[in-house]
């Protein structure tokens, strides 16, 4: 096996990336036990994000029952990530919880109290996945909460649905931050899993070159998985042996160790033609297919001289750090300090009952010789070392001065958004200086900028949107006016023109045509006797006339007063409708005037 | 003779460059003042009228028309440098007598109160509040600016502005700011092996 090691990285061309640091790697007493498994805590708090994207929708309630494995969240209309339940269990909160976040903000979660008996619900895995379609298959694994296991958590159907003709699928076993050894171990127990896994990738990205990707200083994985791989179905899967270097894991070194080619700022691996996943996250999605797991629990280092018994252990998800501590013989020292993640890109937790989720590798707990705190931050002396191990091709000591003058755009011209934030700047500093600190404010400050711009951008056309309606209402008001004011004088104009009797037909029509057959018979009447009468005609004509006009303002008043009638009289609820519309606003405002008399009295109080 | 020649030439001169000129200023007619359109883009387009102009563009005129930069309490201070940063001007502290620079804030209707008045809805210069005559209304909280301008004209004071709720996506890595909870690591530890070990029992 060692021989086919050397041939296959010696075959294979490396390139190299700039900067990286060389830390003492501490994998040691992790990475010798196989990965252990412990009782499953009392009590797990299941935060609803453990990845990045929208939230799913919950379809459980206090008190229910849930079986290991049942989803706690659906996609929802926002097609967010679901999370599942660890362990059978009852659950006894949803609420706000301390989030697994450096800020120790509280975020929506799930507290489940285990049962013990474990009980998985039932499970349909997707063995021949080859017959399904490529969407099915997507479908089936964001259904079963797969997620990036190795740094943001991206969820993973959504990362291949967007990659479209992609050269090189990268399968991550590199693991470079010094003490984590969670994908050391899981790459020697179950290699043949993650070859399953990167197959199953492989046919859903139709790449047409696989690699692993694993670094010299794990000589077991790297024998193991290259015999898993040997044994594989799939020929294209080879895996690749790389020299041991910090940040060598971070996804843009990666690929520019194995394809010399760099991803531009600002864009995605997937623009230079590239995928990669871990190798936790080509596990997971093995399980999923083969045996309907979704993802419930992870591997998770837990190191540091704080614990007697450091090791790697499947972890649910949602265990909380203090009871996992507890299990690997955790005896603090004073000021002890527990960091989630490794040492150059973790954060110290705020306190430990956080839970881990599906991002969390390493759980460390180092005595203070073995990681001192960092001391006092010195003033910077521009000894350029910080440009050396950059990764980036960045001036972290240039950027340092513009991070500390809020100077944005200096930031920006320096390419501040290309810093991965690996901490190997910092890790050289001689001053002490916590530059990613630093990075991280003005970034969080940009990012905040960017989307206050863009905010103030929205409301600048809401408010121009809403000037213009206004402007379009009230010209359609004095459009409207003016129209009526026309109608008016035409009516006017007409009433002086045409006869009385048809002007006076406006009100009631059926009046109107009774008195025009009244002044027509008069006036035939008129016409058939003599010229001589015309004047009693008229005068006939007029009273008719004024008869017709008295007639229709009667039946004006009927009309308007009939209706207001029986509402009045029979309609009784509706009469007490409206009073009670009336006692809620007198109720309302007098509570208003109320809690203004309250505010002014506190107010000559407080004078 | 020469100097006849020269005024003819210099005459030439003028006339043409005057053609050009009467030229560009057709062709290359500039609507409106495109100084505006950028100091406009600088404010923060909360639309409150705390400056005293009923907008931000008004306002925004108002400055390229000589008036002071430091009348925009939303904005504040950062506001205050990049419009002096544009025009050239001198940086002032913000005018107090036109606010003073506060959290980001979103109105929140107390939803079982809303006698459905509409007035709120008038009042909102950026239409971020819907609802219809004697029906209840509420604040599309994405599209608040925090303007203040719903509270005043509410008949039953039943709009809240609250300040707008931290999220974890949107943390600015304060680390100093974190409320120091670090539970003695010991403690922690023993107390939740007790309640295990109950549990247990």
């Amino acid at each position: 096996m060692s021989s086919s090691a050397s041939v296959n990285s010696n075959t294979v061309q490396l390139w190299s990336f700039p900067g990286g640091i060389h830390p003492p790697e501490r994998k040691a007493p992790a990475n010798e036990t196989p990965i252990r498994r412990f009782p499953i805590a009392p009590e797990l708090i299941v935060p609803l994000r453990q990845h990045i994207g929208a939230l799913g929708e919950l379809v459980v309630q206090v008190g229910d029952y849930v079986r290991k494995g049942q989803a706690l969240t659906q996609p929802g209309i926002e097609h967010g990530l679901p999370v599942h339940a660890p362990t059978s269990g009852i659950i006894v909160e949803i609420g706000d919880f301390p989030l697994n976040h450096p800020s120790a903000m509280r975020g929506p979660g799930i507290r489940l109290r285990a049962d013990g008996d474990d009980l998985w619900i039932d499970r349909h895995p997707l063995p021949n996945y080859q017959s399904s379609t490529r969407l099915q298959v997507l479908e089936h694994l964001h259904q079963y909460g797969i997620a990036g296991l190795g740094g943001a958590g991206f969820p993973t159907a959504r990362k291949i649905a967007s990659a479209n003709g992609i050269d090189v699928l990268i399968i991550n076993g590199v693991e470079c931050e010094p003490y984590i050894a969670a994908d050391d171990r899981l790459m020697r127990e179950h290699a043949d899993a993650i070859v399953r896994g990167t197959e199953a990738l492989q046919w859903l990205t139709q790449a047409k070159r696989v690699v692993i990707a694993i670094e010299d200083n794990k000589p077991e994985a790297i024998t193991a998985m290259q015999s898993a791989a040997q044994n594989a179905t799939s020929s294209v899967i080879e895996v690749v042996v790389i020299p041991t270097k910090y940040p060598s894991g971070g996804e843009r070194q990666l690929i520019q160790i194995l394809t010399g080619k760099q991803v531009p700022a600002q864009g995605l691996p997937l623009d230079i033609g590239v995928l990669m996943h871990n190798t936790g996250t080509a596990f997971a999605v093995s399980r999923a297919l083969e045996k309907g797991e979704p993802l419930i629990e992870r591997v998770v280092t837990l190191t540091g001289e704080a614990l007697a018994t450091p090791c790697t252990a499947w972890v649910p998800l949602g265990t909380p750090v203090a009871y996992l501590l507890e299990q690997a013989g955790f005896t603090p020292e004073r000021d002890q300090r527990v960091i989630m993640g490794g040492p150059m890109m973790g954060f110290t937790l705020p306190h430990l009952q956080v839970p881990v989720i599906k991002t969390t590798n390493c759980i460390l707990a180092p005595t203070r010789t073995e990681l001192p705190a960092a001391g006092p931050e010195m003033p910077c002396i521009r000894c350029g070392a910080c440009a050396d191990v950059c990764p980036a091709s960045l001036l972290p000591q240039q950027l340092y001065w513009f991070a500390k003058s809020k100077d944005y755009d200096g930031l920006k011209t320096h390419h501040l958004p290309d810093c991965i934030e690996c901490g190997a700047c910092a890790y050289v500093c001689p001053s002490e200086i916590p530059l990613v600190q630093y990075y991280r404010q003005a970034k969080a400050e940009m990012r905040e900028q960017a989307i206050e711009h863009q905010k103030a951008e929205i409301a600048r056309q809401r408010f121009e949107a809403r000037q213009a309606r206004l402007e379009r209402e009230k010209q359609e008001r004095l459009e409207r006016h003016r129209k009526a004011a026309e109608a008016r004088e035409a009516a006017l104009a007409a009433r002086e023109q045409n006869t009385p009797a048809a002007s006076e037909g406006d009100n009631d029509p059926v009046k109107a045509a009774l008195a025009r057959v009244k002044a027509k018979k008069a006036a035939a009447e008129g016409a058939t006797t003599s010229s001589a009468s015309s004047k009693d005609d008229q005068v006939a004509a007029a009273v008719a006339r004024a008869k017709a006009r008295k007639a229709a303002r009667e039946a004006e008043n009927q009309t308007s007063n009939t209706p207001a009638k029986p509402s009045a009289q029979n309609d009784a609820p509706r009469v007490e409708k409206p009073v009670s519309n009336k006692d809620q606003v007198a109720a309302a405002v007098a509570r208003a005037k109320a809690r203004k008399a309250a505010r002014d009295a506190e107010k000559d109080k407080d004078s | 003779m020469s100097w006849i020649v020269g005024i003819a030439a210099l005459s030439i001169l003028a006339l043409v460059a005057g053609l050009i000129l009467g030229f560009a200023a057709v062709r290359f007619r500039v609507e409106g003042d495109p100084i505006v359109e950028q100091i406009d883009a600088l404010l923060p387009q909360t639309q409150c009228g705390q400056c005293g102009y009923p907008g931000c563009r008004p306002y925004a005129q108002a400055i390229a028309d000589g008036d002071e930069l430091n009348k925009c309490p939303p904005g504040g201070q950062a506001t205050i440098d990049k419009l002096a940063d544009l025009l050239g001007r001198e940086a002032k502290p913000l005018d107090a007598a036109h606010g003073n620079e506060d959290v980001k804030k979103v109105a929140v209707i107390r939803e079982d109160e809303c006698i459905g008045c509409t007035k709120c809805i008038q009042a909102c210069p950026v239409d971020a509040i819907i609802g219809a005559t004697k029906q209840m209304h509420t604040v599309i909280a994405d599209e608040c600016t925090g303007c203040d301008l719903c509270v005043e004209p509410c008949p039953v004071d039943c709009i809240d502005m609250l300040p707008v709720p931290e999220k974890p996506e949107r943390w600015k890595w304060n680390l100093e700011q974190i409320p120091v909870a670090v539970l003695d690591a010991t403690q922690a530890s023993s107390s939740h092996s007790v309640s295990a070990d109950e549990e247990h029992r």
